[in-house]
C-alpha cells in the first residue's frame, strides 16, 4: 500500500510528474505534491465539497478520488480560473457581490459552478440551486453565492 | 466624500477568490505530521498505553514540567478544574487526547496512531445535564461532588409576590440540544522551530492569537517572547477558535523538544467530537402575567451542560452566566429570579458558539410570549407591544443598561412588511385545505462591543475587552494599521479601512490593516462577541483622528492657514473657502523628512489609541412564515425577514452578510443540527452527513430591513451585528412551526424541532 507510483498529473494545462502512494487522494496530491493549495479540505468525507475540482470538465470531490485515478485526465482547479490579472466572471461576481466571507468553501463553489455552467449555460435558478446544494458554506447563508452565480451565468452567456 | 455607508467590495477577496489565501494547512508543507490518539471511552481509568515498536509516540508522562490548563473565575461559586494537556490517569470524555504521534506524513501518522492501544477501565459516565445533577450521579471531577462548576443566582425582592398574584402563570421546560459551531475549516496548527534562536512560530487557525500565546507560554513556563503566534487566513471560527486547546500546547512543546517543524490539521471527525460544543441547556421557566398581558416577573432555573472542562480564557461560566444576566432580553419586566448552573459531564467541553446562550434565551422568552398570548387571547404582536422596552437608557433587573434602541419600531417594521392580516386569511384557507402554514416572531437585543467593565463584572481572572490600534501613515501617504483584533471572515479589514479613510481623506485602498500576528500587532483580544467593529473600529477612528490632527497642523504651517480650517478629503488637505490645497502624500513625506519645520509636533505620523467601551445593544425582530408537512414533519421556510437596528452601517453589504450567515446557522439550530451522544458517551454525529448542516436548499431568501438608532455608547455610532442572526432565528422559526400546527394544540419547547420530533408531537407521542 505504501509503495509509491510514478505518474503525471495534468492540472490547469501543466504537467506535474509526481510520486504518490496509491492511497493518496487527488486532493492531497494537488495540495502537497503540486503545491496547489487553493483546493481546500473541509471534511474528507465527500460531504462539504470544499475540495471540488473539475476532472475532464465534471465537478468531482478531490477527497474521494485517488490521485492514481487521475492519470489520464485533465484536472482544473481554482488556480486555473483567472486569466492572468483578469478574474473569471464567477470570481468577479463572488467578489463584487460578497459571495464569500472566510473564503474556505469558495474554491469548491467556484469549481462546482464553473463545471455546471460550462455544461449548461442556460440552467434555471432552480437547477442552479440544486447543483449548489452539493456544497456547504458556513458563513454566507448562500444568499450571495446564488446571486453571484446567477450574475456570472448571465455574463458567461454573453 | 464618505466611504462609511458604502457597500465597498471587500479588500480581502481578490486573494481568496483566486484560491491564493493562506490557511493554516497551506503552510504545513515540509513539516512533520502530528496525530492525536483519542480516548474511545467517555469516562475511565487509564491502565496502560501500549506504543507500537516503530514510530514516535508521546504521552502525558513525557510532558515533564508542562502544566494543565486551569481557567479561573473569581467567584465563590466557581470550582476550578484543570485540563491536562494529555490525559494522565483517567479520561473524562470520548475524544480526549491521550497520546500524540509524530511521523513524516499524515497518512503515516494515522497508521501509527491506529496501533497505539490505550487500555481503559471504563466507569459509568455522567452525560445528560439533569441526570448529572441527580443524587448518586457519577462524579466527573472530585472537587465538584455535585457536578456543578459554577452557579449564579439573582432574585429581586418583589418576585414572590408577583408569582403569587399573577393572573396567568406560564410554565415551560425549555430544552436546547447540543450544537457545534462547525467552522468549515477545522482547527489546526503548524509550529515552525527556529534552530538558531530556539523560537517557535505557531501558525494556528484561531480567533485570539495574543491570548493563545499567553496561554501556551504560561502552561509551558516559557517567555512569551520566545513564541510568535500567527493567525493566517482563518476559515471561520464562530467562537470555536477562541479557546486555548491542549493540541496547540503539544505542538509547541514537540517543536521545541524535537527541534523540528510540525503540523497538526484536525480532521472533521475530531472537530465534531473533540473540539468544542455548545448550547446543551435545560431551563425550567415560570412567567407571571397580568390579565392584560403584562409580563410581571420571570423565575428561571437554568442548567447548562459545560462538558468535561472549563474553556480558557472565558471559562465554563460563559453560557450559564450569560443566561443569568441576559434572559430578560428586550422586555421591561421588573421582577426576576434565576439560578443558573454550569454542570460538568463526561462530554466534550462547552465553549462559545456565535450567540452564546442567547439563542436559547430568546427561544425561551419568545416561546413564553406566544404561549401567554394564546392563553390570554391576545395577538402575539400585541402582547409584545405591551412588554417591549420603550424608554432608554433602560436598566434591567440584573443591572445591565440598554443604550438607545428601537425595539418596538423594529418589530412593527417587520410585522408591517410581512402583511400579517393577509397572511392570517391565507393561513385559515390553507388549514381548510390541509396545508399547515404558520407565522413566527422573535424579538431580541444583542449586547455587543463590550469592554473590560463587562468582563470584570463576571469575575474573570483574565479580563478582555479593550483594543489598542497602532496607526501610521508612511512617507508615501499610505496607511498601516496594526490591530489586536483578529478577523476570520468578517471583512473587518475593509470596514476599518473605510472608517480610517474617512478620517484621513484617503481611499480605503491606501489603508493596509495588519492583524493576527503577535509580532506585528499590539496586544489585543481577537475577534469574538460582536466586538471588533465597535471596539477596534473605535480605536482605529481615534488613532486615525490623531494622525489627521497632525496632518492638519503640518498643512496649516505649509499652507499658511489655520489648522481648524483644513479638511482632509479626496487625497488632499484643503483650506476651507479657498483654492489652496496640498496632496496628503506630500504632507506625509514632509512629516518624516522635513520634521525640523514643524517644531513641537515631533517627527513622523505614528499614533496609537485605545478604546474600551461599556457596550452597546443592537436590536432586531425576525419574522418567518413556514409550511409544515404533517406527513413527514418537514418544515419549509417560505419567507424569512430580519428587521434590525445596529446604528450606522459602515459597509451595508458586509452587515447583510453577517445577518445572512447567522440566520442560516439559526435555522440549522431550529430544525436540523444536533450533536448526539449514545448512552455510554460515544459521540454519534461525527461526520457532516450526521450533523446535518443545511445546504442552499434549506435556507430561504433572507429579507433585511435596516433601522438606524445611534447612541453615544459607540464612538463610530456602529453597533455590533455578528451574532444577532443566530440569536433570533431559532425562536422565530419554531414559533412559526407551533403556529402552523395550532389546530393540533401543540407546544414545542425543544430545539432542534427535527422532522421526527415534529411528527411525534403531531401523533401525541411527545409532550412539550
Amino acid at each position: 500500500m505504501t509503495d509509491k507510483v510514478s505518474m503525471s498529473l495534468r492540472v490547469n494545462g501543466a504537467s506535474y510528474p509526481i510520486l504518490v502512494e496509491p492511497r493518496r487522494s487527488l486532493a492531497d496530491a494537488l495540495r502537497e505534491d503540486c503545491g496547489l493549495t487553493g483546493t481546500h479540505l473541509g471534511c474528507e468525507h465527500g460531504v462539504c465539497g470544499a475540495c471540488t475540482v473539475l476532472v475532464d470538465g465534471k465537478p468531482v470531490r478531490a477527497c474521494l478520488m485517488f490521485a492514481v485515478q487521475a492519470n489520464d485526465v485533465e484536472v482544473r482547479t481554482v488556480e486555473g480560473l483567472a486569466n492572468g490579472d483578469v478574474l473569471h466572471p464567477l470570481q468577479k461576481q463572488f467578489w463584487e457581490n460578497h459571495g464569500l466571507q472566510c473564503g474556505f468553501c469558495t474554491p469548491g463553489f467556484l469549481m462546482l459552478a464553473v463545471g455546471a455552467l460550462e455544461a449548461d449555460p442556460d440552467m434555471t435558478e432552480e437547477d442552479l440551486r440544486e447543483v449548489l446544494s452539493s456544497n456547504l458554506c458556513r458563513c454566507t447563508g448562500y444568499q450571495n453565492i446564488i446571486k453571484a452565480v446567477k450574475l456570472a451565468a448571465a455574463e458567461m452567456r454573453k | 466624500m464618505s466611504w462609511v455607508g458604502r457597500s465597498l467590495p471587500r479588500l480581502e477577496d481578490p486573494t481568496l477568490v483566486r484560491g491564493a489565501g493562506n490557511y493554516v494547512a497551506d503552510v504545513a508543507r515540509g513539516a512533520a505530521s502530528v496525530r492525536f490518539v483519542r480516548s474511545p471511552v467517555a469516562s475511565g481509568t487509564i491502565l496502560n498505553i501500549e506504543k507500537p515498536p516503530e514510530g514516535m509516540v508521546f504521552t502525558a508522562a513525557d510532558l515533564v514540567g508542562v502544566k494543565g490548563i486551569k481557567p479561573i473565575l473569581h467567584r465563590p461559586d466557581y470550582v476550578p478544574v484543570e485540563q491536562p494537556i494529555l490525559a494522565k490517569d483517567r479520561v473524562v470524555f470520548a475524544g480526549q487526547a491521550v497520546a500524540v504521534v509524530v511521523a513524516d506524513h499524515h497518512a503515516a501518522a494515522e497508521d501509527i496512531a491506529e496501533q497505539v492501544f490505550v487500555d481503559i477501565e471504563p466507569v459509568d459516565p455522567a452525560l445528560d445535564v439533569d441526570l448529572a445533577l441527580a443524587d448518586g450521579a457519577p462524579v466527573v471531577h472530585e472537587q465538584a461532588p455535585g457536578n456543578v462548576l459554577v452557579e449564579g443566582k439573582v432574585r429581586t425582592p418583589g418576585l414572590d409576590d408577583v408569582l403569587k398574584g399573577a393572573e396567568a402563570t406560564i410554565k415551560m421546560e425549555i430544552r436546547s440540544r447540543r450544537q457545534a459551531a462547525m467552522p468549515l475549516e477545522t482547527r489546526g496548527g503548524v509550529a515552525q522551530y527556529d534552530r538558531v534562536t530556539g523560537r517557535v512560530t505557531l501558525f494556528a487557525s484561531v480567533q485570539m492569537p495574543h491570548m493563545l500565546r499567553t496561554g501556551i507560554a504560561d502552561v509551558l513556563g516559557i517567555p512569551e517572547a520566545d513564541l510568535r503566534v500567527v493567525a493566517p487566513d482563518v476559515g471561520g471560527g464562530f467562537g470555536q477558535k477562541m479557546s486555548l486547546f491542549p493540541e496547540y500546547v503539544v505542538l509547541v512543546w514537540l517543536a521545541r523538544h524535537l527541534s523540528r517543524d510540525l503540523a497538526w490539521i484536525e480532521d472533521r471527525r475530531e472537530n465534531l467530537m473533540a473540539a468544542t460544543h455548545s448550547r446543551d441547556q435545560a431551563f425550567t421557566i415560570t412567567g407571571a402575567f397580568s390579565s392584560d398581558g403584562k409580563l410581571l416577573g420571570v423565575d428561571a432555573d437554568m442548567r447548562s451542560n459545560v462538558g468535561a472542562f472549563s474553556c480558557y480564557p472565558v471559562t465554563c461560566g460563559v453560557e450559564p452566566l450569560m443566561a443569568l444576566a441576559e434572559l430578560p432580553g428586550p422586555y421591561a419586566f421588573k421582577e426576576y429570579g434565576a439560578r443558573s448552573r454550569g454542570v460538568t459531564t463526561n462530554t466534550c467541553m462547552m465553549a462559545p458558539y456565535r450567540g452564546v446562550s442567547r439563542p436559547t434565551l430568546t427561544f425561551t422568552m419568545e416561546r413564553m410570549m406566544d404561549v401567554a398570548a394564546r392563553r390570554l387571547g391576545l395577538d402575539p404582536v400585541e402582547i409584545r407591544r405591551r412588554n417591549l422596552v420603550e424608554t432608554f437608557p433602560h436598566r434591567t433587573p440584573t443591572g445591565l443598561v440598554y443604550d438607545q434602541g428601537s425595539y418596538l419600531a423594529t418589530m412593527e417594521a417587520a410585522v408591517a412588511a410581512m402583511d400579517l392580516p393577509a397572511f392570517r386569511q391565507r393561513q385559515k384557507k390553507a388549514w381548510e385545505s390541509g396545508l399547515y402554514l404558520g407565522f413566527g416572531l422573535s424579538v431580541f437585543n444583542e449586547r455587543t462591543g463590550y469592554g473590560t467593565p463587562a468582563y470584570a463584572a463576571r469575575g474573570m481572572d483574565i479580563v478582555p475587552g479593550y483594543e489598542i490600534v497602532d496607526c501610521a501613515m508612511d512617507p508615501s501617504g499610505y496607511v498601516q494599521v496594526r490591530i489586536g483584533s483578529s478577523p476570520h471572515g468578517q471583512g473587518l479589514k475593509t470596514s476599518l479601512a473605510q472608517l480610517i479613510a474617512d478620517e484621513l481623506g484617503v481611499t480605503p485602498q491606501a489603508v493596509r490593516i495588519i492583524a493576527g500576528d503577535t509580532d506585528a500587532t499590539p496586544y489585543g483580544w481577537g475577534t469574538f462577541a460582536s466586538r471588533s467593529l465597535v471596539i477596534a473600529g473605535g480605536a482605529s477612528k481615534l488613532a486615525a483622528g490623531k494622525i489627521a490632527s497632525k496632518l492638519k497642523a503640518i498643512a496649516a504651517i505649509l499652507l499658511e492657514a489655520k489648522a481648524d480650517d483644513i479638511d482632509l478629503d479626496d487625497g488632499l488637505a484643503k483650506v476651507r473657502n479657498s483654492n489652496k490645497s496640498m496632496p496628503i502624500p506630500e504632507l506625509a513625506r514632509a512629516a518624516y523628512h522635513q520634521s525640523h519645520k514643524f517644531a513641537g509636533l515631533g517627527p513622523g505620523l505614528q499614533e496609537n489609541a485605545i478604546y474600551d467601551p461599556e457596550g452597546t445593544f443592537s436590536n432586531a425582530c425576525h419574522a418567518s412564515i413556514v409550511e409544515v408537512d404533517i406527513g413527514t414533519g418537514r418544515v419549509k421556510i417560505e419567507r424569512f425577514l430580519v428587521a434590525e437596528d445596529a446604528g450606522i452601517l459602515i459597509n451595508p453589504m458586509i452587515v447583510d452578510g453577517q445577518i445572512h450567515g447567522g440566520v442560516a446557522q439559526g435555522i440549522a439550530n431550529a430544525l436540523y443540527e444536533e450533536v448526539v451522544y449514545d448512552e455510554i458517551g460515544n459521540c454519534l454525529t461525527t461526520s457532516l452527513a450526521d450533523f446535518l448542516p443545511p445546504t442552499i436548499l434549506e435556507i430561504p431568501t433572507i429579507e433585511i430591513i435596516h433601522g438606524c438608532t445611534t447612541s453615544d455608547a459607540s464612538i463610530t455610532k456602529a453597533k455590533g451585528v455578528g451574532e444577532g442572526g443566530l440569536i433570533g432565528a431559532p425562536a422565530s422559526v419554531i414559533n412559526a412551526v407551533v403556529d402552523a400546527l395550532s389546530p393540533f394544540g401543540i407546544e414545542i419547547f425543544e430545539m432542534p424541532a427535527s422532522p421526527q420530533r415534529i411528527l411525534e408531537h403531531i401523533r401525541g407521542k411527545r409532550t412539550a
